[in-house]
């Protein structure tokens, strides 16, 4: 499997296809970025004092995320946990341009964020590939809506559907595939149209636990080989550590950052790793507080509650 | 397998039909109602060959397929156009949306005597009845398409770079076609019947003229074999067109048949 998994298309990979850092990502492994960044290039992404509330049906205001300040650097792997509702995809949402903050400021590469562009690309939990197209149409949806040219465009997505080994299956239809690989695709899909930040939501949550494995280990490979800016959502702490190199913390509802743990531990990393086992349970005990109150909240709404103080 | 089954498909349409066609062959030979009220079988066939003979049938055909197809083209295209704007605009939505399904409730051909006033005995009066007849429907059907299609397909067209006409075009447009195909086959058979109507009352050539025709001749062998060219082109549009868009969606999005 190790095999098959290492084994790239790196041969005769076109111009668009290196990255600056790939290659020497595994030789500084053990160095975590540090989320400041030791050179002078400001922060790929940006977040700063990000307020977002919803009006209700009643129209009372609740708040969903309240002041977040966040910073990615070019080139890291964040991941973002927190209890169900605490607005972590929203939070995705917003940086991909598909919806407004309340008050706040995205800064994206220098420049705020105010519409969609195809430098940060959402990577959906599932059914977001378009079942109308097949696989080799899906990946070049992107590249077709820029307008690069057809010869360009089949070359591009022969070459990323290697990566996700799915040369195969250009022709297939989407429910053709099974969950992990329909994943692949949305990455395939996702990194065609050269985006400098993935923004991954949830990608793996619907999947089994033995085909989660080896998409960590392919995202892990995919990450190094493109030297992409990823920020990851998730709700499973130990696959937050065992892919990220920082774990932002989200409290729960209205969403704030709680907490960042940066990830220290040398890649290629492992789910049962005792390091990763040990790290993700200092995560954990501070994700437990919030994740009793988030269940809290779910009883009070459904029972009155009648505990005492 | 599949063979077997077809052939015993083939065995129940045979009998069906042969025991309706029996029926028939035997009512007429009975003579209880004289062959200008119950034609024969082979009087039909006669009307038959002799209208393609004299390519009488072949101009209604061509003359009715060409209004309903200019006719249907228009309510597709300003259907779909009105069902989106219905379903994005919550305005539109509470005001003309209530409009539309009254208006449905309207039979088509009561467009007719406005029609005549304002086009006059012209084609553009039988357009504008068969419009009226699908436009209702393809712009019902649009509006709920749009509504039922999962909202992760514009997001995700969005996010890859898909804006305005080339979002709808590429995106909305396909992501709603499995749920707007029945609302686009039901306005064809709206519009396939608000000409026929249109046609029986407008006397210049079309199918439902020259059913007209066999009534003031008193030739009810004509009117029936008239009867079947329609009823045999309705199906074969729905055979043919809708049918294999509804097979090819459901490859395409992996859906199972729903008959």
């Amino acid at each position: 499997m190790n095999m098959r998994l290492t084994s790239s298309p790196r041969s005769g990979d076109p111009s668009w296809a290196r990255s600056e850092n790939a290659r020497s990502r595994f030789g500084l492994i053990s160095r975590a970025p540090a989320p400041s960044g030791e050179s002078t290039e400001p922060a790929k992404v940006r977040l700063h004092d990000i307020c977002l509330s919803y009006r209700s049906q009643t129209g009372e205001q609740f708040p969903a995320l309240d002041h977040i300040n966040l910073e990615v650097n070019t080139g890291e792997f964040v991941c973002v946990v927190g209890p169900s509702g605490c607005g972590k995809s929203t939070l995705l949402h917003l940086i991909a341009g598909l919806h407004r903050q309340s008050s706040g400021e995205i800064w994206f590469a220098g420049t705020p964020v105010a519409a969609p562009g195809t430098d940060r690309i959402m990577i959906f939990q599932e059914h977001a590939l378009f079942p109308w197209l097949t696989v080799g149409e899906n990946v070049a949806f992107g590249m077709k809506m820029k307008g690069i040219q057809r010869r360009e465009r089949e070359e591009r997505t022969r070459y990323y559907l290697r990566l996700v080994h799915l040369a195969k299956f250009e022709k297939s239809c989407i429910h053709q595939l099974s969950g992990g690989m329909r994943q692949r695709v949305a990455i395939a899909r996702a990194l065609a149209t050269e985006p400098d930040v993935l923004l991954m939501d949830e990608p793996f949550a619907a999947l089994d636990a033995q085909t989660r494995d080896i998409l960590h280990d392919e995202l892990e490979r995919i990450w190094v080989e493109t030297g992409r800016t990823i920020i990851f959502v998730t709700h499973n702490v130990r696959e937050a550590v065992r892919l990220g190199d920082r774990v932002v913390l989200l409290t729960f509802r209205p969403g704030r950052v709680k907490s960042e743990f940066p990830i220290d531990l040398s890649r290629p990393r492992h789910l049962e790793d005792p390091e990763v086992a040990a790290t993700a349970r200092q995560v954990l005990d501070q994700l437990r507080e919030e994740i009793n109150q988030s269940l809290e909240a779910e009883y009070a709404a459904v029972i009155k509650p009648k505990i005492e103080p | 397998m599949t063979t077997n089954a077809a052939m015993k498909r083939a065995g129940r349409y045979l009998v069906f039909y042969g025991g309706l066609f029996s029926l028939w062959v035997m009512l007429a030979e009975l003579k209880i109602w004289p062959p200008y009220l119950f034609p024969t079988p082979w009087g039909v066939g006669e009307a038959l060959y002799s209208g393609f003979k004299d390519h009488s049938y072949v101009i209604a055909i061509e003359t009715s397929m060409q209004r309903v197809l200019i006719g249907y083209a228009i309510s597709v295209v300003f259907g779909m156009i009105l069902g989106l704007g219905v379903a994005s605009n919550k305005f539109l939505e509470e005001t003309m949306g209530g409009l539309l399904v009254s208006l449905q409730s309207l039979p088509s051909i009561c467009w007719w005597p406005l029609a005549l006033l304002w086009f006059g005995l012209s084609q553009n009066a039988i357009l504008f009845v068969v419009i009226m007849g699908s436009l209702l429907s393809v712009t019902l059907a649009m509006e709920d398409g749009r509504k039922q299609m999962p909202r992760i397909y514009g997001m995700a067209g969005r996010n890859l770079g898909a804006k305005g006409f080339k979002l709808f075009w590429y995106v909305l447009l396909p992501a709603s076609l499995p749920f707007i195909v029945t609302g686009l086959k039901q306005g064809w058979a709206f519009a396939w019947r608000s000409l026929i109507a249109a046609e029986m009352l407008y006397l210049s050539l079309g199918l439902g003229q020259i059913l007209m025709m066999g009534r003031d001749l008193n030739d009810m062998s004509a009117v029936v074999a008239v009867m079947l060219l329609i009823i045999a082109l309705g199906f074969i549009v729905d055979g043919i067109v809708f049918r294999s868009m509804q097979r090819h969606l459901q490859n395409k999005w992996g859906l199972t048949p729903t008959t």
